[in-house]
């Protein structure tokens, strides 16, 4: 074996080591009776032909790679933004190490979060004993502040009653009478993780201002001047939520934002371990009631709150996910009509410089073609900035956005001149872009990490900017949202697009007659 | 909204639940209240005698049909039928597959999100059998049915279903706001019928709210998918039903929160009306032809 202790060879190189390489080969000629290397090679082409792409897009029964994931993982997402609190999913133990998992592989941070772990006798029996036992344990074990429940598919078949098994736990003296425990219903067969966060979110707004679960007096709304800022479910929380908040500080308004997660993924390493950092307090929450505005920065992570706020007395600014130039002047002119303020010198001298790069850079996006899929409000954002620098989103896929998230972006489409042939695709998943990769090239396309098969089948080269993000380090620390986020957004692309453009032009004597050293 | 009313009918499968929560709220409709019904019956018949169908359309098979619940709209499965009752069914999956509790959860969490209650003064919830799992407990647990209503006769089983349900309300009572608003009997003409489901409705502490008498003109109005309120509105029948639906109606808030009892305290109640003969340990297990050489 090559391998020794004095030189270890990491995987990468290792297999390719002559011993492996027998190993593989035997394996495959003596075990695996595989399609001969012709077959597959047939198959594989007929999968970029486009009669294969009619029968993908006939396809009604299989989702393959679905660009989306489950309701509890919106929540526990939910559970992480406010302070002191533990996400308890109540179901099974494999749900809950799939959301754990999903955000330490994201952010490279712990996320803690415990489930109720329930088995077959909870399943057939119901799961208030899990409930009750998961309350005491995760109170006295890891000392939370509050305690957010959700719940796994086998909680909702078998149609536990959350509020009632609460109430059952704390008469039994799992946790004390007066602790916060927010829920919400969280079917992960029913919408996506957007829709967790919606329920999840408006479980703890319910709580607190509709009087504890009928146990206090509700609070009654005595409107002031403050602003409520809710994000909505966003991979790069940890860069924006601090952009957010500088913008809102540049305004000088009172404002509270509602759900903040980006301390604790953010965590320092300084000898201390912080399982609860940062985050919205109680205060807050209840505080939240009285503001005369709510922005909701991604409308189809917050669609029933959104009515709630509005029933309260609110104003509700809704949004997409504004990005860019034009869509971060919707927001902060929505701040400035809300304040009464004008908007702050260092924000117009950001926008600016933002305006400045793109001017600068435009030309070499300029006509190039997209394909990007993700989360409904984020599509419509990039959507709108590929579209402002003068680049063709051709392809827009998203698998948890419907008819309504369609026409907006054909909206959005039919007010640009770059808008012209692109097409968007609601309800689609990862397999139906292969074969729009193949049967109408793009030149670029954004997406998450799944994206990178997609990028290795096709050769359209991926640019990450979509959640999860777990094959390259750090990006959810910079900023995507704000003029500083637009800018970030710019350099990804325009990194992509030299990068592609060098690895184009770099054979000596054939193609390096463009290899040059200016851009 | 506070001024919704919600109730719920449960009964044993086959005591004339559906028979009877339909005829009563087709007299509340005749009293000028707007109902809506809401069947959650995998059979769905809780709204043929309403709309004078065979059978509507359920939420849950238009919503296999088109994918799924979230492509449903609100107008494909509401019906109106008569005095404007609206008339929804959840409907379920084929017998011995799925899981038909699901079924209800989803269709009450669709109707909810899409307005259905919105400008009715009364809900009704028209659910099988025994509470067998969480799913059908769905009408009675925190802001669903205010009062339930069980449906049974002096039959044992019916009476243990009714016993039954009620342990089911007394899980959710404790933590939520649902109550049991009495027992209707459906005559069924046992002995010493009326006897019995006072002393049930007396152990269960609730009291019961109506004797519905047996009386064919209800299969003729059925046969012809008709209410008796419709059908006969004239006749003596059609008056037990206003009766007990003007009686329901003055019931509001008077929910109690039920005493379940144990099947020997059950057995002990047949017994002491005389159906049941105090049992010889010694004959348990023996047959006729036993009993008889002996």
């Amino acid at each position: 074996m090559p391998q020794s202790a004095d030189n270890v060879i990491d995987h990468e190189m290792l297999f390719r080591e002559p011993e492996y390489q027998e190993l593989f080969r035997n394996k495959k000629e003596q075990f695996e009776f595989n399609h001969s290397d012709a077959r597959v090679q047939e198959i594989r082409d007929w999968t970029k032909t486009e009669d294969y792409k009619e029968q993908n897009f006939a396809r009604e029964a299989l989702t393959i790679n679905p660009a989306k994931a489950c309701q509890p993982l919106g929540a526990v997402y939910v559970a992480n933004g406010f302070q002191g609190t533990l996400p308890f999913v109540h179901g099974s133990q494999g749900c809950v190490a799939y959301y754990r998992s999903h955000f330490s592989r994201h952010f490279k941070e712990p996320t803690s979060c415990v489930s109720s772990s329930m088995t077959e006798d909870a399943a057939v029996f119901g799961g208030l004993n899990n409930m009750i036992d998961g309350l005491a344990n995760a109170y006295n074990l890891y000392k939370p502040e509050m305690i957010a429940v959700s719940t796994t598919c086998m909680a909702e078949v078998i149609g536990d009653d959350l509020d009632a098994f609460i109430k059952n736990a704390k008469q039994k003296g799992s946790i004390p009478e007066d602790f916060d425990v927010p829920f919400s219903h969280t079917p992960a067969f029913v919408g996506s993780h957007v829709t967790g966060y919606d329920n999840a979110l408006l479980g703890v707004l319910k709580h607190f201002w509709d009087g504890k679960a009928k146990t206090t007096e509700p609070l009654v709304r005595v409107p002031n001047d403050s602003i409520n800022f809710i994000g909505g479910f966003d991979g790069f929380v940890v860069g924006n939520m601090p952009e957010i908040r500088r913008i809102f500080d540049m305004f000088e308004v009172d404002y509270t934002m509602l759900c903040d997660p980006s301390a604790v993924w953010n965590t320092p390493t300084d000898g201390e371990f912080r399982m609860y950092d940062g985050g919205t307090t109680k205060e807050e929450v209840e505080r939240a009631l009285h503001a005369k505005a709510t922005i909701v920065f991604q409308e189809y992570s917050s669609e029933k709150t959104i009515k709630y706020l509005q029933e309260k007395g609110q104003e509700v600014v809704v949004l997409n996910a504004p990005v860019g130039v034009a869509g971060t002047d919707q927001f902060v002119m929505a701040l400035s009509r809300l304040t009464g303020k004008p908007v702050p010198q260092q924000l117009e001298l950001e926008r600016g410089r933002l305006v400045d790069a793109i001017a600068d850079s435009q030309a070499h996006l300029h006509g190039k073609r997209y394909a990007l899929y993700g989360d409904p409000d984020q599509m419509l954002g990039y959507t709108q900035f590929l579209l402002e620098l003068g680049a063709e989103p051709a392809h827009v896929l998203s698998t948890n956005g419907g008819k309504d998230w369609a026409e907006k972006v054909q909206a959005l489409f039919d007010a640009s001149p770059f808008g012209k042939g692109c097409k968007v695709y609601p309800k689609r998943d990862l397999w139906h872009m292969r074969s729009l990769l193949f049967t109408e090239p793009v030149d670029f396309m954004i997406g998450n990490t799944y994206g990178k098969y997609l990028e290795r089948d096709t050769g359209t080269p991926l640019i990450r900017l979509v959640f999860p993000i777990f094959d390259r380090h750090h990006y959810h620390r910079f900023p995507t949202w704000g003029y500083e986020g637009g800018m970030r957004l710019l350099v990804m692309l325009l990194d992509e697009y030299f990068e592609a453009l060098d690895a184009n032009t770099n054979v000596p004597g054939q193609t390096d007659y463009s290899f040059d050293i200016i851009r | 909204m506070s001024s919704l009313r919600q109730i719920a009918f449960y009964g044993k499968g086959g005591i004339g639940k559906s028979t009877t929560s339909q005829n009563t709220l087709a007299a509340l409709a005749d009293m000028g209240q707007k109902i809506l019904i809401v069947g959650c019956d995998p059979k769905a018949d809780s709204t043929r005698l309403i709309l004078h169908a065979k059978a509507q359309d359920t939420i849950l098979s238009l919503a296999a049909e088109a994918g799924s619940v979230e492509d449903l709209e609100i107008e494909d499965v509401l019906k109106v039928g008569y005095k404007d009752i609206r008339c929804v069914e959840s409907g379920g999956p084929e017998p011995g597959v799925g899981c038909a509790g699901r079924g209800v959860i989803t269709s009450i969490n669709f109707l909810e999100e899409n307005g259905a209650y919105e400008g009715v003064d009364y809900v009704s919830y028209d659910v099988l059998g025994d509470v067998v799992c969480g799913g059908f407990a769905m009408p009675i647990r925190e802001n669903k049915a205010q009062e339930i209503y069980i449906v049974m006769s002096g039959e044992m089983m019916a009476m243990y279903a009714a016993n039954n349900i009620s342990k089911g309300i007394l899980k959710y009572a404790n933590s939520g706001g649902v109550r049991l608003g009495g027992l209707v009997c459906n005559e069924r003409q046992t002995d010493k019928e009326l006897e019995l489901a006072e002393s049930l409705a007396k152990k269960l502490g609730t009291t019961l709210i109506h004797f519905v008498p047996r009386d064919n003109i209800v299969q003729h109005a059925e046969l012809r998918r008709m209410t008796v309120m419709e059908y006969a509105p004239d006749s003596k029948q059609a008056g037990e039903y206003r009766t007990l639906a003007e009686k329901i109606h003055a019931n509001a808030g008077k929910g109690i929160i039920p005493t379940p009892i144990t099947m020997d305290e059950l057995e002990d109640l047949l017994m002491e009306h005389g159906i049941m003969s105090a049992i010889d340990e010694s004959q348990v297990g023996k047959t006729a032809a036993e009993l008889a050489a002996a």
